[in-house]
């Protein structure tokens, strides 16, 4: 167990460092830099420019720059927002947290419904509930997720029935803190909503093949022989051995908590990461881009990581295997 | 006459679980000798666990033993690189117990029989389908299923299959890892017929590996017994098994049904 | 004292992809008396696993009970509401497995997987469930209880896998026990251990045990009688000693010969001789001829076996055959 954990820790380091590594390159590669924009500006003169540059540091070496990030962030100092003129850490921990309560509800609720509906639909396989379902998920699957958004955008204006974007009401000063949870709530339920609609069908799909597999079972039929209620069957019996790659799955659901709501930010005005990270791309915020870079991967490996935990305590045979070695 | 296939203090240790459950060394075989002479057969009897099928997986050249030698022709080929076993290897063969996972099911019978002759290259696509029809007809395949895929056939049918595969290399050595154990009786019957018919016109070797005492003692020139890795009995079926003097062969004649008339006469508790 | 099984006129189908269908049973009658140990003897092709899903109405889906009646403990089965059927199954009648190693579930223990059963049919408190489960695993396991109780299915022997699965079938206490090829994987000496275990459990419990097997040496010394199976109908039933011994039937006869004897050998099969075998092929239940199903392969066989079907065997006591020459 400990060999485990401490290969893993080594790899997730170094993943974590190749990964800065190449985006500190790509970033530094493309030609200019965020004072690149100054410097169209009549009014401001090019010693200004280089003197600003200097105080930043932007004149120093590759290795020089990328070496001392790196010290920094090792005390946990992320660097500096050129844009925000602040530093880059609590602005993308900020940013990141709405960006969590989006993605959170949304995988919650993604699985919350996938798993009873891949179950309900293998279990009738071949017959009309499950046709039909097949063919809404492929739908879902086949629609862009932008199309999906600014489905349920034109809904919102044209019903008045939701909020048309941003994480609060204007007024939100005003409410109380309950009233101010409400107005959150009613502000979540359209992006959730898009971002359900796009994650479901890939994971029904994946509860639907992984149960058609294990409701054929040997172990499944002397099961029922021994009388077995069916609701049992299905959920003790079934989902259990079906869980594995269900599992990893999941893994990857976490990995993409941070990355995966960018297009939905943008279009319903969300001030999550996403947006974020965009502006920072453009105007060659680099600290800032670093650090999302470096979150972003962060999640990525804790998802796989609590994948294979998860699959470490499901199911014996692989402990069993792990302790061969 | 010199023997075919020669055994000599074969041992072979992996990692693995022990008995109890807990990971360890794993002694599957532990010195074991024995020889068996050009148109015999051996019948080699055990436990599970005893290491019948680590011994098989062994003189197949599919599992390296830890030490040992095993003689074939007076050659050690256990001590041989890779690319020496290439022209080894169809001279010894093996037939599993079950023959729906050992064939491919979704491979035709002809293209499971030249497949082995195409791929060492001893014969062009013609004239591979020309012996594989030979062969069909010698273990008893009728020529129509030919085009048949392997997962339709019945169980004695696909064992038939098996061993012509095994055959159409033209060996010299073929080993029989429980190879009845999952027919019918009656296919049974028929499959040792079979064999019975094949080593004397070929005059093929056969080790036979079973649990099963009576099948043991009607197909074997000699009985060996193994138990937990050792040899520790051998000799003519009648010697081995009237009067077993072993504890290991004690137990196994015990449990061999009556009717068999293994066992002197005692009822079944 | 009433029968624990009754068995009446089964007739059992398959429907192919193609919609044709296959009779896999036909007119199939006999009875289990409480305690007895009925040996089911019949190879691949003859319907012995059919019949052992029918007794539990586990069919696939393409199988159906087209007429019949299946009486247990005197209440008729085959019309039994699919909720009644849970709680018949696994209560009063259970079915073990031939693949001990596929029927358990990979990640569940061995406590836990007879403890569902107990759960599924019985309202006990958990504490009451856990002694339960407990006294019905050392009774199988004397001696490994604990291990055994906390092991996972992968860490078990191919015997004691079979054992669990017994374990799950009794736990409940049912009046009748079907085994469908109980020892199929398993070395002689796990055979024997495994045959002795039913010998126990009908002592002990009282329990009725329809044992399905293709091998007719397993039923020696520990069958009541024998009901021997070929393509779906009943060749021949009757005492164990009487059928094994002294069989009737041609198709008995020839597959009790089959197998080589220690015993013969220095007489008619010296070693290494051709066995006697059945000629041809199993039978083909798609091609229902007109007369006896054995008759292509019988070795006694008269004209009137071709053209005609010998009657079907009634329940009922002593050795009857269902054949022209030798019965009825």
């Amino acid at each position: 167990m400990t060999r485990f954990l401490l290969s893993r820790m080594t790899h997730a380091v170094l993943l974590l460092f190749g990964v800065s590594l190449l985006t500190f390159l790509f970033t530094a590669l493309a030609p200019g830099d965020y004072f690149e924009e100054m410097r169209l500006d009549p009014r401001i003169g090019p010693e200004t420019v280089s003197a600003l540059r200097t105080r930043f540091g932007l004149d120093r070496p590759l290795a020089v720059r990328y070496a001392s990030w790196l010290k920094s962030v090792v005390r946990g100092d992320l660097g500096y927002s050129f844009s925000y003129n602040s530093p880059a850490g609590p602005l993308l921990w900020a940013r990141a947290r709405s960006t969590l309560l989006l993605t959170f509800t949304a995988t919650l609720l993604t699985w919350g419904l996938a798993l009873p509906l891949g179950i309900w639909s293998a279990e009738r396989l071949g017959k009309i509930p499950d046709t039909l379902i097949s063919w809404a998920m492929a739908a879902l699957l086949v629609i862009p997720d932008l199309v999906i958004a600014l489905g349920l955008l034109l809904l919102a204006v044209r019903s008045g029935w939701f909020p048309t974007g941003g994480m609060a009401s204007v007024n939100a000063d005003a409410l109380t803190a309950g009233q101010r949870i409400g107005d959150l709530g009613r502000h979540l339920i359209l992006p959730v909503a898009v971002l359900v609609f796009v994650a479901l069908p890939v994971v029904v799909r994946h509860v639907r093949a992984a149960m058609i597999g294990v409701l054929d079972a040997p172990f499944l039929r002397v099961a029922r022989g021994h009388g077995i209620r069916r609701h049992r069957l299905l959920y003790r019996y079934a989902l259990p051995a079906a869980a594995n790659p269900l599992i990893s799955l999941f893994g990857l659901s976490i990995g993409a908590l941070i990355s995966g709501s960018l297009i939905v930010e943008i279009t319903m005005s969300w001030p999550g990461i996403g947006p974020f990270m965009v502006e920072a791309i453009l105007a060659r915020d680099i600290y800032v881009v670093l650090g999302g870079v470096l979150l972003s991967t962060c999640f990525l490996i804790a998802g796989n990581f609590c994948a294979d935990l998860i699959l470490y305590w499901a199911d014996p045979r692989i402990r069993a295997g792990s302790e061969e070695k | 006459m010199q023997p075919l296939i020669v055994v000599e203090n074969l041992v072979k240790r992996y990692n693995g679980r022990g008995p109890v459950g807990r990971p360890g060394v794993v002694h599957a075989l532990h010195r074991v000798t024995f020889s068996i002479a050009p148109g015999k057969t051996l019948a080699l009897v055990g436990e599970s666990g005893s290491g019948k099928t680590t011994t098989a997986l062994c003189l197949a050249c599919l599992e390296r033993p830890t030490s040992g030698r095993i003689l074939l022709e007076g050659r050690d080929i256990a001590a041989l690189q890779e690319k020496e076993l290439h022209a080894v290897r169809p001279q010894i063969q093996l037939v599993f117990q079950d023959p729906a996972t050992s064939l491919n099911p979704r491979f035709t019978v002809l293209e499971i029989l030249t497949e082995p002759l195409l791929f060492q290259r001893k014969a062009r696509r013609s004239e591979a389908a020309e012996l594989a029809y030979a062969l069909m007809e010698r273990v008893g395949l009728p020529a129509e299923i030919a085009r048949r895929r392997s997962g339709e056939l019945s169980g004695g049918q696909r064992q038939r299959l098996a061993i012509a595969r095994a055959l159409i290399l033209s060996p010299k050595l073929l080993i029989l890892d429980e190879a009845l154990s999952a027919l019918d009786c009656s296919v049974q019957a028929q499959i040792v017929n079979l064999l019975i018919d094949l080593q004397l016109s070929l005059g093929l070797t056969y080790l036979f590996i079973t649990h099963d005492l009576a099948m043991a003692a009607h197909l074997g020139d000699e009985i060996a017994v193994l138990d937990r890795g050792r040899i520790v009995d051998r000799g003519a079926p009648e010697m081995v098994l009237r009067k077993p003097e072993k504890e290991a062969t004690k137990l196994l004649v015990q449990s061999a049904p009556l009717s068999t008339g293994i066992q002197p006469l005692r009822r079944v508790s | 004292m009433q029968n624990a099984l009754e068995v009446r006129n089964l007739h059992v189908n398959y429907i192919s992809r193609a919609g044709t269908s296959v009779s896999a049973i036909t007119d199939v009658s006999f009875d289990l008396g409480p305690g007895e140990i009925l040996g089911v003897l019949g190879e691949s092709g003859s319907g012995k696993s059919t019949l052992a899903a029918s007794l539990l109405r586990l069919l696939p889906p393409n199988g159906r009970i087209r007429s019949g009646s299946v009486r247990l403990q005197g209440r008729e089965i085959l019309e039994a509401s699919p909720g009644e059927l849970e709680r018949i199954r696994g209560k009063q009648i259970s079915l073990t497995n031939q693949e001990p190693s596929l029927a358990l579930h990979p990640t569940m223990r061995v406590r836990d997987q007879v403890g569902e059963v107990l759960a599924a049919h019985e309202s006990l408190s958990r504490g009451a469930r856990r002694e339960r489960t407990r006294r019905v695993l050392a009774a199988l396991f004397p001696f490994e209880t604990e291990r055994i109780s906390s092991s996972y299915p992968h860490e078990l022997s191919g015997g004691q896998r079979q054992r669990v699965l017994i374990a799950q079938a009794i736990a409940c206490g049912p009046s009748v026990l079907v085994a469908d090829e109980p020892t199929a994987s398993l070395d002689p000496s796990t055979q024997r251990e495994i045959l002795s275990t039913f010998l126990n459990l009908r002592w002990k419990l009282g329990l009725a045990i329809l044992l399905i097997t293709h091998n007719p040496f397993l039923l020696e010394g520990l069958a009541d009688r024998v009901l021997v199976l070929y393509a779906g109908r009943i060749a021949e039933i009757g005492p164990a000693e009487s059928v094994l011994s002294k069989s009737k039937h041609p198709y008995t006869q020839a597959l009790l010969r089959c197998a080589p004897s220690f015993a013969r050998r220095d007489g008619e099969f010296p070693r290494k001789s051709k066995l006697p075998v059945i000629p041809g092929d199993s039978p083909d239940l798609a091609a229902v001829p007109e007369g006896c199903w054995f008759e292509p392969r019988c070795a006694d066989r008269w004209e009137i076996c071709r053209k005609r079907e010998p009657a079907t065997v009634p329940p009922g006591a002593g050795h009857l055959i269902s054949c022209f020459k030798f019965g009825g």
